[in-house]
């Protein structure tokens, strides 16, 4: 089932009535087409509006603007019974008085009319899917009695007994260790290739999404950022905040100058880059876009060396970096080549980019402009749209204004996740 | 050094707790064991303030101290039939009334959760009869329900609310508690009475329990295609069995222990006028009892005890089968 997003928008209104400005966009203006059969990954960082939309999708909150079509039918005025959706909660959600088998028989009790099954029939839908779940052995347990990783399979066993036309997943992960979140998102990838049912899977976890997507939408402030195959997103940002979403370690980033057709960081020319107009930029590198090079001309103040086996990691300090420490990834045998407190180094084209300073969009330069309108061709054959935002986020300027308790809050917001994703809500909040 | 201050510690604890602890050995403990001590003495005579021998014959009066036996509870059963009636009237209103009481606080309470508008308002408007004085509501329902009717031989001259709503819709009016009422029509307004004493209270624990359920289940609930009456009893009801086990056995005991209710509608004399007794209860009978004979007051406390300690086992067994978590 084709999922389709149109001016998707949802403002929550602002608790208190004098002050309008109080209200939170949480959603705004989102257009997406999710092509049938295929699992996106919803990602961004906390509190950008990731369950909202999921919510919206799922019919439980109305949108303040904007249409959702499943296929061809309008569903956005549809109750959620009526839209043939399974949603696994951000903490499932399960019935806790309910065994495994009655959570997952439920939503067939609550059929009616002709699509009411017989008891049988309901008892082997539910075996079944519990089957393909691998949680048929613990049909009599309670949730209390299973592990977060088996919880979770019990809830997209529930949500997925209905057959429904679309699987909304909002962090089904979120609760589980790194070992068991790594093996069961292979599973829901098993699972949704199994059944082919559109999948949207909502993450914070980038790499998460990376791993498990067909393709990302990058969300930022309700705002889609970029969308596109895993991939192509991390080698092809469109705007700043993708290229500083995506990836571990982190992308470096400069303060630099286009003058002339080439590219300066401080003083050095460190790059030609044919076809971008002068203005001042935000250059982005990615860890494995350096080349050790002692004839190359950004040169860095080397602080240490992590060896990682096949590859090592030099860690340096340049003054006219935007990050603590610049992080770079060259192979081990380079380490020779490492004398003195300097290191110098080239750098790879296709893992420069550049981002206006004023609106943070990408500014493509050399084979970067064929190989970006290459891959929007490439999506489009499989009838994908591009999106990808650019310029500031009409949100931003707001942000600034807001009183410092609401700002307090928010950070507060970002200081409740996971440590894992720690560095994005730091580089986000530092912006 | 650790487990001497340990020790310290726990003498101040003690300490602190010393002035409870003597008020309830004197007020609480001492009166139970004393209560069953005098069940299950013989022929306690509260004048002398002893037991009084078998003997009269002899003329010998035998201060026979601490001479046990079931005396006092073959006395409350050879009553006649007050402890009987007694017995059948506290029943009759104890199951009439906890039944019915935690449906409609059920109701009122998940009623309550569910509006947003002047939920403040109502929330103390349903809380109001716990704070008002029993025995003035129930002055209150004996207006309502009675009529004044100064000869049996013409019809009252003048009836409550309740008769003049009943006539208001054509009905006739019902001679609900006054001078021979039917025992029927005063069971009726007593558990209308008790029920309406008892609302407040299990809404408020219900209320308390249903805004403690997590939202998500409802939603989960309502993706999965429940209606509402199946959210209200595959949902609502598992989720709150702990709060219900609790409002219901304590609804158990309160009603064993009726009184007031009765004082306060039909006066001291537990019936309406002409029918004293009528409507007495265990509690009741007990306190009729104390006056003239404390050993069998004392023995039919610790039946009212034997009766609610079996039915709250079997309440809490019932629970630990039906209440999920
Ligand atoms: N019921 C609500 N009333 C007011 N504001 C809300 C409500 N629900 C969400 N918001 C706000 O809307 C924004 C988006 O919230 P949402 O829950 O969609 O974030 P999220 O991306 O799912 O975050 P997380 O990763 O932490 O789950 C947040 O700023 C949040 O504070
Ligand atoms: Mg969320």
């Amino acid at each position: 089932m084709k999922v389709v997003l149109q001016h998707l928008t949802k403002i929550f209104p602002s608790r208190n009535k004098k002050d309008a400005g109080a209200e939170v966009v949480a959603v705004n203006d989102f257009n997406l087409e999710i092509p049938d059969g295929k699992l996106i990954g919803l990602l961004g960082p906390s509190g950008c509006g990731k369950s909202t939309t999921l919510f919206m999708i799922s019919g439980l909150q109305e949108p303040t603007a904007g249409k959702i079509y499943f296929g061809d039918d309008d569903v956005t005025k549809l109750a959620p019974e009526n839209r043939g959706i399974g949603l696994v909660f951000q903490n499932y959600a399960l019935y806790p008085h309910l065994t495994v088998q009655q959570n997952i028989l439920f939503p067939l009790q609550n059929l009616k009319g002709e699509k009411r099954l017989s008891k049988e029939e309901m008892l082997a839908r539910t075996e079944q899917v519990a089957k393909l779940v691998q949680i048929d052995e613990y049909m009599n347990r309670k949730p209390s009695e299973l592990s977060g990783g088996q919880q979770q399979r019990v809830a997209i066993a529930r949500a997925l007994v209905k057959m429904p036309r679309v699987l909304l997943l909002d962090e089904p992960l979120s609760n589980l260790d790194a070992r068991l979140r790594l093996q069961t998102r292979e599973e829901i990838r098993r699972i949704q290739r199994d059944t082919g049912i559109t999948t949207i899977f909502v993450t914070h976890d980038q790499e998460e999404a990376m791993s498990i997507s067909d393709f990302i939408v990058v969300m930022k402030l309700g705002v889609i950022m970029q969308t596109g195959k895993p991939q192509w997103v991390y080698d092809d940002p469109a705007n700043l905040f993708v290229a500083k979403f995506l990836g571990a370690p982190p992308i470096n980033m400069f303060a630099g100058m286009v003058r002339g057709g080439k590219l300066y960081i401080g003083e050095e020319a460190v790059m030609d880059v044919d076809g971008a107009a002068d203005q001042e930029v935000y250059v982005g590198i990615r860890p494995e876009g350096f080349i050790l090079d002692r004839a190359g001309s950004l040169t860095c103040k080397v602080s240490g060396i992590d060896v990682m086996g096949r590859d090592i990691s030099v860690v340096s300090t340049h003054e006219n970096s935007l990050n603590p420490v610049v992080r770079s990834i060259i192979s081990a045998d380079g380490i020779k080549s490492i004398t003195g407190d300097t290191v110098r180094f080239s750098l790879k084209q296709h893992k420069v980019f550049l981002f206006n300073k004023e609106t943070e969009a990408r500014v493509y330069f050399g084979e970067q402009v064929a190989t970006h309108e290459a891959m929007i061709a490439e999506m489009a054959a499989e009838g994908q749209v591009y999106a990808a935002h650019e310029g500031p986020l009409p949100r931003e300027a707001d942000d600034k204004d807001k009183p410092a308790a609401a700002k307090e809050k928010k950070s507060k917001r970002f200081g409740k996740k996971r440590a894992g994703s720690q560095d994005h809500a730091d580089s986000e909040e530092k912006r | 050094m650790k487990a001497k201050s340990k020790k310290r510690n726990q003498w101040k604890a003690w300490l602190y707790l010393l002035p409870m602890i003597i008020l309830l050995l004197v007020f609480t403990v001492w009166p139970i064991i004393n209560t069953v001590r005098i069940a299950f003495l013989c022929r306690w005579d509260p004048d002398v303030g002893a037991i009084v021998g078998y003997d009269y014959q002899t003329s010998m009066l035998e201060n026979v101290h601490y001479q046990f036996g079931i005396n006092n509870f073959i006395n409350v059963f050879a009553a006649g039939n007050s402890f009987l009636t007694a017995l059948g009237n506290t029943m009759l209103l104890t199951v009439l009334t906890v039944p019915i009481s935690t449906m409609l606080a059920l109701l009122i309470a998940v009623a309550l959760n569910s509006i947003k508008f002047l939920k403040k308002f109502f929330q103390t408007v349903f809380f109001l009869p716990y704070v008002t004085n029993a025995i003035a509501i129930g002055m209150v329902f004996a207006t309502m329900f009675g009529m004044i009717w100064p000869s049996p031989a013409k019809p009252p001259t003048s009836v409550g609310i309740i008769n003049t709503i009943i006539e208001a819709f054509g009905g006739h009016y019902v001679n609900w508690i006054d001078r021979g009422s039917s025992y029927w029509a005063n069971i009726a307004v007593l558990v209308t009475y008790i029920v309406w004493n008892a609302l407040p209270f299990k809404i408020l624990v219900l209320l308390g329990g249903l805004q403690n359920v997590d939202k998500q289940y409802y939603d989960a609930a309502k993706v999965d295609g429940a209606s509402r009456w199946r959210i209200f009893w595959r949902i609502t009801v598992p989720l709150l069995s702990p709060m219900i086990a609790y409002v219901v056995i304590t609804g158990f005991i309160g009603g064993f222990k009726e009184y007031t209710s009765i004082v306060g509608i039909f006066g001291e004399d537990m019936g309406p006028y002409g029918a004293p007794g009528k409507l007495n209860t265990m509690v009741g009978f007990i306190y009729d009892s104390i006056p003239h004979n404390q050993g069998k007051a004392s023995a039919a406390a610790l039946i009212l005890f034997a009766i609610i300690f079996i039915v709250t086992m079997i309440n809490m067994y019932v629970s630990k089968k039906k209440v999920h978590y």
